[in-house]
């Protein structure tokens, strides 16, 4: 049994190349299509790339609000799984989210997550191939702070933009 | 079925406020592809026969916003724009990177055309539930920062407001004018992600005539089909693994080249092309990277190559600049070439470009035109209002606000340089145009030729079709067809291209027997043909002539004053033997004219009568 898995992401070190996007998209969906990746690259204002993906929240408000129980925590690697079959696309997922990362998939209208792919994570392998890691996965209990990372994009961008731009990072969101 | 494509594109007349989706038949892709070569096609066929009465800043010219089959789905994605160009009166296919192409191709569009003029400023948002026109009147004046803000910002909310259950939406990708285009400019150009520039060709002041402010895409559909998808999958890896491999690109970007195209092979523009050599080591990537960049890897979908790197200033009185980089040709453009040879003032113009939405490479070879006439006392402080010394970063401050907003001597420095140096002569009495440095209309790139160690030589400019673009130039007639001009209507990043993986990625993608001897032999030069055509029906205000025009700049042709290579020019004769001989090779007579013999065999029969004129007798 191993421990259970968590991707750290570190934005300053994303450069939006979004292979992730693609990489995921070709796993669960055989296509390259961004907007059903279950990491996506937001940015509110050029060079403030969010990777932004399941924080796997300790206490999972997501799960907890499913009426229809679609939502259940995978017992090795702890990811969020939905059953597509179940899901009724109520979004109440997305409303309990603290960083509304849930959405519904543009052509099933179901609510999609990040699985972990099952421990094997796509997106991390080739961010970790271009060097940038910002997406590594972890393997030890990275505990209660995970949830500090369920954060709307635009409330990340407000953050990264004065680390990155200065003073003018103020006024760019 | 077609892939690679999304199989529709956009036809937009802003004048009736008609919006028509079309089809292009399945032969008409395969020869022309799309960007470059699928807009020269389209303006062959809407215009060609009245081109030289069509103003370019006028309702009729059609302005062309492609993607390419392999755009995005390719590492390196790119956007191409091009339409009757108001500095050379023919076409330039301008690309820039950016989300956009894949945003375009995931709403099931594979470009959009755009013709007429709205009554009032506009912007097109396209999404999967297809393409509206909304108001911009709010929109008009700003710069590229606040565009961009403002647009994320609504874009975002009002399509949360019209799906709002789907969850958070993504912020849309846009290209986009700065006050420049809006100014019709000449030299402005089309932007996106704030520093990433369709440049050359100024498109961006054919934008501002249509009252376009900008084209918004967001798409939640899958990229389109290709034909072989594992193929695709495969080669995507290898090529990530080559581009990977390499790392002086990944870690500099073209950055370290403001220094060593100066001290080494000595063809960087220094004060107006006076000199190509200097020995500044502050004007080096090290430098860059450690006092200013804040992202040292940045990239546009589908792009390991991260060639661009973020540059912030965050002291001093620049503070608040941000820039990419700046990349070779705006430390050239932006700094050497106006005698700036320190980093904060040159990532300071090359912002202040970027953000109003010039052509950093353009419109900085027109500033640095007017330091030279300044220098030599044609132009003076009241024709300015201030004094232009060469690397016054103040002054030149000063002098793009002028330009940009058309006042004083910059109403006709607005002009690209080319018409500038025509008018200055006229107006004070001296022959100013041997101090334009243009080919065509078209400024030219930041690489010379003189002391011939740089990728561009002698004909390179002279006898391309699309002027001073370094991005296309001309070397030998027959395998270049199978690289920019490929690559341009192919749409994807030249900097991602890895030897022949290209041509096996294409076949993967569309499906068709794609090859580089067919590229060479037929399809890219119909491609450069038509150009060739549009170049020399020219018009209305301008027209080229062969004998004297397909020449470089005089200026090419004087000695290099300093540096290692002091003494060495381009050598005339060699011009004359080697234009002769690309002619030839593609099929135009020694004017430069296309033949019937080659205008029939590429299909293109009907030019003739067109051009049947300008051929001597």
């Amino acid at each position: 049994m191993r421990n259970p898995i968590w991707i750290v992401r570190d934005y300053i070190r994303c450069t939006g190349c979004r292979r992730c996007e693609i990489a995921c998209s070709l796993r669960h969906e055989n296509r390259i299509w961004p907007e059903t990746s279950r990491v996506r690259i937001f940015m509110p204002f050029p060079g403030l790339e969010v990777p932004h993906l399941c924080a796997q929240c300790d206490d999972y408000p997501c799960v907890k609000v499913c009426p229809v129980e679609a939502l259940s925590v995978d017992s090795q690697t702890k990811a969020v799984i939905v059953d597509q079959e179940k899901c009724i696309s109520c979004g109440n997922c997305i409303s309990a989210c603290p960083g509304k990362i849930p959405y519904l998939h543009p052509q099933t209208n179901k609510a999609i997550i990040c699985d972990l792919c099952g421990g094997d994570t796509e997106c991390v392998k080739v961010c970790k191939e271009a060097g940038y890691q910002a997406l590594k996965l972890v393997e030890e209990d990275v505990g209660i702070q995970k949830k500090l990372h369920a954060l709307e994009p635009d409330v990340i961008a407000k953050d990264l933009a004065v680390n990155l731009y200065g003073e003018k990072g103020e006024e760019v969101i | 079925m077609l892939r690679g494509y999304a199989g529709k594109f956009l036809d937009i007349d802003l004048t009736r406020e008609k919006i028509k989706e079309i089809k292009f038949p399945e032969a008409t892709l395969y020869q022309y592809f799309g960007g470059r070569g699928l807009a020269t096609k389209v303006l062959w066929d809407r215009l060609g026969k009245k081109w030289p009465k069509v103003d370019p800043l006028g309702p009729e010219n059609i302005l062309t916003i492609l993607t390419g089959p392999l755009s995005a789905i390719h590492p390196g994605s790119r956007i191409c724009v091009s339409g009757k160009s108001p500095l050379s009166n023919g076409t330039v296919g301008a690309t820039a990177s950016s989300e956009f192409s894949m945003e375009l191709k995931c709403a099931g569009y594979d470009g959009v055309f755009v013709t007429g003029k709205a009554s009032n400023p506009v912007y097109l948002l396209i999404t999967d539930d297809g393409c509206e026109i909304r108001d911009a009147t709010h929109l008009w004046g700003k710069v590229g920062e606040e565009t961009i803000k403002t647009l994320n910002a609504e874009v975002k909310n009002e399509l949360g407001k019209r799906k709002p259950k789907v969850g958070l939406w993504k912020e849309p990708s846009m290209v986009y004018i700065g006050p420049a285009g809006e100014n019709i400019v000449r030299n402005a150009c089309v932007l996106t992600k704030l520093v990433h520039a369709a440049g050359y060709g100024g498109y961006g002041a054919v934008m501002g005539s249509k009252n376009l402010k900008a084209v918004v895409a967001k798409g939640r559909g899958p990229l389109p089909e290709t034909a072989a998808p594992k193929t695709v999958k495969i080669l995507l890896q290898e090529y990530h693994r080559r581009i990977i491999s390499r790392d002086q690109m990944r870690r500099w970007g073209t950055g370290y080249a403001g220094y060593t195209v100066g001290a080494e092979t000595s063809s960087e523009p220094v004060r107006n092309w006076q000199e190509e050599w200097h020995d500044e080591k502050s004007m080096a990537g090290v430098r860059y990277s450690t006092r200013f960049w804040v992202k040292p890897y940045w990239a546009d979908f589908n792009c390991t190559r991260s060639c661009m790197k973020i540059s912030c200033i965050k002291s001093g009185r620049w503070k608040g600049d941000i820039t990419d980089m700046p990349d070779y040709e705006l430390e050239a453009y932006c700094g050497t070439n106006l005698g700036i040879f320190n980093p904060e003032d040159n990532i300071h113009i090359s912002a202040l470009a970027d953000n109003l939405g010039v052509s950093g490479i353009n419109t900085a070879n027109t500033m640095g035109f007017a330091a030279e006439l300044y220098q030599r006392g044609i132009l003076t402080k009241d024709d300015l209002g201030f004094e232009l010394k060469w690397g016054d970063a103040e002054a030149f401050t000063k002098l793009v606000h002028l330009i940009v907003n058309r006042q004083k001597i910059g109403d006709i420095l607005a002009e690209g340089t080319y018409r500038a140096a025509l008018k200055i002569s006229e107006l004070k009495g001296v022959d100013v145009t041997p101090y334009a440095v243009h080919v065509k209309g078209i400024e030219i790139g930041a690489h010379g030729t003189r002391s011939d160690q740089d990728f561009t030589h002698d004909i390179c400019y002279a006898a391309s079709v699309q002027g001073g673009d370094h991005t296309s130039i001309v070397s030998d007639g027959y395998n270049d067809m199978g690289g920019a001009i490929f690559q341009d209507s192919a749409v994807v990043c030249m900097f991602c291209v890895d030897g022949d993986l290209i041509w096996d990625f294409a076949r993967a993608v569309t499906g068709w027997k794609v090859t580089r001897d067919r590229w060479c032999s037929e399809q890219g030069p119909r491609i450069v043909t038509l150009q060739r055509v549009f170049l020399l029906l020219g018009g209305p205000d301008i027209f080229w002539n062969p004998d004297k025009d397909d020449d470089n700049p005089s200026r090419f042709y004087e000695p290099l004053p300093t540096g290692p290579y002091k003494g060495k020019t381009t050598d005339r004769n060699v011009v004359k033997e080697k234009r002769r001989k690309y002619y030839d090779a593609v099929g135009w007579d020694e004017r430069g004219i296309p033949t019937k013999e080659t205008l029939e065999k590429l299909a293109l029969e009907e030019v003739d009568n067109v051009i049947r004129g300008l051929r001597r007798e």
